[in-house]
């Protein structure tokens, strides 16, 4: 049982860390690792949650190939580092944003976890399937995801091509 | 389904209230995560970093999906992290694509100077 509070709460602290990483790192290089670490320490914290499925998706799909697909376009074009934070009119605006956005969550959460139910929800794969098809209400959306991603490579295929005559 | 339930008691069947204090904490990370992903949207310059910080605000929804799941006990919350995922997919992959078509009209990744679309 505490080796369960120790793995969620230190995957947090991991989290949080690369979080924090991902956006201060000039190298996108750097910033793409930075995302694998967050995203796998995610995976954790699902795993901790319950829901081991969306645990080893999180790895197989984020971690493994979302994120290869951008170490593979970082490395491609030679991205150069990031020249420095942007100073001025946005830069001020982010912290801006983010002081609100921050103050937001922060009262969100903890008006909303007092009355939030807790229940014993540990789920395995076949659960997700029995949810996804076994009635109608996620199953037309799961069957237009397949024509999104079929669209998705289509046009991911016809943006990078290169031109005839070029 | 028996086979089922007794495969959950047998390996996550112990729960304590140690665990109560998982779903704020979770919720209390994604709503941190998501605000580093918006600043990190707006202070980086380079477009790929600027993709990257979106796929942060997408797991920090992804994480509070779980969290939500979690805590009314349906399967609904890990659904949708399904679909957040074949999202980001499909977008990752478009976006990129634009990313090499830029590299290769434009030859320079950094956000300000696309400004074609200015009035």
């Amino acid at each position: 049982m505490i080796l369960d509070v120790i793995l969620f709460y230190g995957a947090a602290i991991v989290a949080l860390a690369s979080g924090i990483s991902v956006i201060s790192q000039r190298n996108p290089i750097n910033s793409a690792f930075s995302l694998i670490v967050t995203m796998c320490s995610l995976a954790v914290m699902f795993a901790m949650l319950g829901s081991g499925f969306i645990a080893v998706l999180q790895v197989v799909v984020y971690a493994g190939a979302i994120m290869v697909l951008f170490l593979f376009v970082i490395m491609l074009l030679n991205a150069k580092q990031d020249e420095g934070d942007r100073a001025g009119g946005i830069g001020r605006a982010a912290v801006f944003l983010g002081i609100i956005l921050a103050v937001q969550s922060v009262m969100v959460v903890t008006k909303g976890a007092q009355t939030l139910p807790e229940k014993h929800a540990v789920t395995v794969s076949a659960d997700v399937a029995r949810g996804l098809f076994s009635s109608p209400r996620f199953l037309y959306a799961f069957e237009a995801t397949s024509i999104l991603i079929l669209s998705a490579m289509v046009g991911a295929i016809v943006v990078a091509r290169k031109e005839k005559g070029k | 389904m028996p086979n089922l339930e007794a495969f959950q008691t047998a390996t996550m069947g112990g729960f304590s209230a140690a665990h109560a204090g998982f779903v704020p904490a979770a919720l209390a990370v994604s709503a941190f995560l998501f605000v580093l992903g918006a600043v990190g949207v707006f202070i980086r310059r380079n477009v790929i970093t600027v993709m990257m910080c979106i796929e942060l605000m997408l797991n920090a929804v992804n994480l509070a999906f779980v969290a939500f799941s979690r805590a009314h006990g349906t399967i609904d919350g890990q659904i949708l992290v399904f679909f957040v995922f074949t999202v980001a997919a499909a977008e990752a992959a478009v976006g990129l694509a634009i990313v090499i078509a830029l590299q290769r009209n434009r030859e320079d990744l950094d956000v300000d100077s696309f400004n074609l679309l200015k009035g």
